[in-house]
């Protein structure tokens, strides 16, 4: 069980993030991009269905170039286990003693693994993101279907997660469904602190009052489009946030034919996209700073983006222009947190059900489904989140193939 | 049955005393072998025609830069950056050069430096395997995967860890007798028993000390080494097998599994022939699975006949008998060479305090690169006098 970390002493230093071994070869980024979703995929040969690792080239069995990333079982039996108390890595020197599993899978290859604690023969094989952003295995116990593993309660796997255990939490908006979903999500996580953003401090929006009787919540007045407002509050937070959540959006339907002037399309890129790059300029740094800040460091940040970010949604045009800007932007974000071990999780719903999607058809994903999928992935280690069932379609799709989705989208 | 290595000998061990780190590049270690080589033969730099080497710390050369760099003119050439099976693939390669005359000398050479940092960069770099799926994994390098072989041996076969204790104490004795052996300490089994921990279940003595070093030996026909006037031992036999059993779900067994019988009907000698063993001891559990392949016990009877032998150069077993690498220190791709080296010592009459009486046969045996998660070379040489 994972204990409450002891109160900071603010004299001592600051331990500075270090990150384990990033480098790999591009073959083997398919364990990422899988991974980076949750999924554990090895690769197969689409010839022989010889299923290899580490990964390859060509398949080792008959030689085929035609390999693909396929999800596998993740059963497998634990050969072997060390701990080591000796590091080459001042990643793992600072983490030691580690504990390490030589896994026979059922699908076929032996793996090395970073082991949980309770592991004994049986286990179950799952590929997280560490701290570096790259995949990594991990081997969990089998507990059958009954119980799902904990991740983050193990001291060594929570490395690889972002649990909001123990942890603060910014959330930029509290005034919509989602933003309110979200604070009882984390409560639910157990969160220390969160603090809640709204932008019009001088009125009380729905849900204000049950909003401030939580004890773990302080309302902020934060105004993402007000460089000001923005400053003050990350000089005044900022160097607590452990977890940040970008909820804040403005969403308007229409494209370009239907309505005149830029004014609405620049309201929403004023918050989606500037209102993103405002609150990464004041808090990225301080965070990138804390990266490593004992148990509970600086661990993440969420944007909460769209599906429309990956292909442009017609009658919600300049909307989705809006969230493929801020997806870019979340990409460079990625990249500039990466060197501290904070994580950028990008969320990618399909239509959420609120009164901006009033039109569209059902499934809608609803605000406590989507709160819940965010703090999952935070507890999970996942970097792209695309949750619900239009999500995922339009995820499928536009894998498959992106110009036929455009096409369909415009249909 | 292949053509054997009549007319063939090895000559000139040569071992360019190791230092824990060095400021100077692996061609300085080169050099100085190259050196010791050509003093010890009488031969001049424009006798040698053939060149083979071995190091990790070369790059960006290879061996073909390195002739520029030596002044040496080889008509025959050989990069072998196998590790601790670059010893035996680099005597069988030049053995078939010199019976086909393609070259009339050749030096071999293995050689590393090692600066306070070069270990680490080694592993993080050393194969697209470790680079992708074992260095990310706490970075332990080799003691972490030879952790896990030694853990699965020790639940398979019952071997305890006062056995792989016995190997490394009896090394120790046979080191303190070698000039060139980093460890000048005797070792006792309580001292083995209470080191600290590295990667469980090795402790610290379990695991060899990287540092700067370089082996070398000679190559040439038995007229020409005659004519040298230099001691010489015959190639009677050899094998080498890379990447056997992929199947396996883990590494109990290499090559020499598969070719054991080739290699001692070549020989003309069995395992109960041999006068003293050199075994690949990065970690003790893999000369027990090398006296197993091998024949010298049955698989999983590694503990038994530990228990049964003394394996001091003057016991029952005579066994890595200038310490190994776990006692003298693994200089990088020498480690491949060490083996080697002291076996054509001991033939040649050269091999001082660390004397095996009467020794007319010995078996070297190499196994190299931890690819990913197990040993992918392996090779064994028997020489006589």
């Amino acid at each position: 069980m994972l204990e409450r970390p002891k109160r900071k002493n603010p004299v001592l230093r600051t331990r500075l993030p270090t990150l384990p071994p990033a480098a790999r070869s591009r073959i083997a980024l398919g364990l990422t991009a899988a991974a980076a979703m949750g999924r554990f995929e090895l690769q197969q040969c689409r010839d022989c269905g010889t299923v290899q690792y580490p990964p390859r080239e060509a398949c080792q069995q008959c030689l085929s170039i035609k390999i693909i990333w396929k999800s596998q079982p993740d059963g497998g039996e634990l050969l072997a286990r060390t701990v080591l108390h000796h590091s080459n890595d001042l990643f793992f020197r600072e983490r030691l003693p580690w504990r390490l599993g030589l896994v026979k899978l059922d699908c076929g290859p032996t793996v090395v693994a970073h082991l949980h604690d309770s592991v004994e023969k049986r286990v179950r094989v799952r590929a997280m993101l560490d701290r570096a952003g790259q995949a990594v295995l991990a081997a969990l116990p089998d507990m059958g279907n009954a119980t799902e593993v904990t991740v983050a309660e193990d001291r060594q796997l929570r490395e690889f997660t972002c649990d909001p255990k123990f942890r603060k939490v910014l959330i930029t908006d509290g005034k919509t469904a989602l933003g309110q979903q979200l604070v009882h999500s984390m409560v639910k996580a157990k969160a220390d602190l969160i603090w809640v953003g709204h932008s019009e401090p001088w009125k009380k929006f729905p849900g204000f009052s049950e909003l401030k009787n939580i004890p773990q919540v302080t309302l902020l007045p934060l105004d993402l489009t007000d460089s000001k407002n923005v400053r003050e509050v990350a000089a005044e937070i900022g160097a607590k946030v452990d977890i940040v959540v970008n909820n804040a959006e403005h969403h308007r339907a229409f494209g370009i034919g239907n309505r005149a002037g830029v004014e609405t399309a620049r309201a929403e890129m004023d918050i989606n996209y500037f209102g993103l790059l405002r609150l990464a300029q004041e808090l990225g740094p301080v965070m990138r700073a804390r990266g490593a800040d004992g148990q509970s460091s600086a661990v993440a940040w969420v944007n909460v983006l769209s599906i429309y970010a990956l292909a442009n949604f017609p009658p919600h045009g300049t909307f989705s222009a809006s969230k493929a800007a801020a997806h870019s932007l979340a990409q460079c974000l990625r990249a500039e947190m990466r060197a501290a071990g904070v994580r950028v999780v990008n969320v990618f719903p399909g239509p959420m059900d609120d009164e901006w999607n009033q039109l569209l058809p059902p499934p809608k994903v609803t605000p406590p489904a989507l709160a819940s999928a965010i703090v999952k992935a935070l507890q999970d280690g996942i970097e792209d989140v695309y949750p619900g069932d239009v999500a995922q379609e339009w995820l499928a799709r536009w894998r498959d193939n992106p110009k036929a989705l455009e096409r369909e989208l415009s249909a | 049955m292949r053509q054997g290595y009549q007319g063939v000998v090895v000559a000139a061990p040569v071992t360019v005393p190791y230092v824990r780190y060095s400021i100077r590049a692996a061609h300085w270690w080169l050099a100085r072998a190259l050196a010791s080589l050509l003093q010890k033969s009488g031969l001049s730099k424009e006798n040698v025609d053939g060149l083979s080497v071995s190091s990790f710390t070369l790059a960006p050369d290879t061996a073909i830069g390195l002739t520029q760099h030596l002044g040496l003119s080889p008509r025959w050439l050989d990069h072998v950056p196998f590790g601790g099976a670059s010893g035996v693939v680099a005597l069988r390669r030049a053995a078939r050069a010199v019976q086909a005359g393609d070259a009339d000398v050749v030096a071999c050479l293995a050689g590393d430096t090692n600066h306070v940092d070069s270990f680490r960069l080694t592993l993080a770099n050393f194969s697209q395997f470790a680079r992708d799926a074992v260095y990310p994994y706490g970075a332990g390098g080799p003691n972490a995967s030879f952790a896990f072989l030694t853990a699965y041996y020790m639940a398979q076969y019952g071997a305890k860890r006062e056995d792989f204790g016995k190997l490394c104490v009896a090394q120790r004795a046979n080191a303190l007798k070698f000039d060139f052996s980093l460890f000048k300490k005797p070792l006792t089994l309580d001292e083995y028993m209470a080191a600290r921990p590295i990667a469980e279940p090795l402790h610290l003595f379990d695991c060899v000390m990287p540092c700067a070093g370089a082996d070398a030996f000679l190559v040439l026909s038995e007229e020409k080494a005659k004519a040298l006037r230099i001691p010489s031992a015959r190639l009677l036999g050899t094998i080498e097998r890379h990447n056997a059993f992929a199947s396996d779900p883990v590494q109990m067994r290499a090559g020499w599994a598969l070719d054991r019988e080739e290699l001692y009907a070549q020989a003309g000698a069995g395992p109960a022939d041999m006068d003293f063993v050199e075994t690949y001891d990065d970690y003790p559990v893999i000369s027990l699975m090398q006296l197993e392949d091998l024949g010298f016990c049955g698989r999983g009877e590694g503990p038994a006949f530990v228990r049964k032998h003394t394996f001091t150069h003057d016991g029952s077993f005579p066994l890595n008998t200038n310490g190994g690498q776990l006692s003298v220190g693994q200089a990088g791709a020498s480690g491949g060479y060490l083996g080697m080296v002291e076996a054509i010592r001991q033939l040649t009459g050269e091999a001082g305090e660390c004397k095996v009486p009467d020794a007319k046969l010995g078996l070297v045996s190499g196994f190299g690169m931890i690819n990913f998660d197990r040993g992918l070379g392996s090779g064994a040489a028997i020489l006589g006098c």
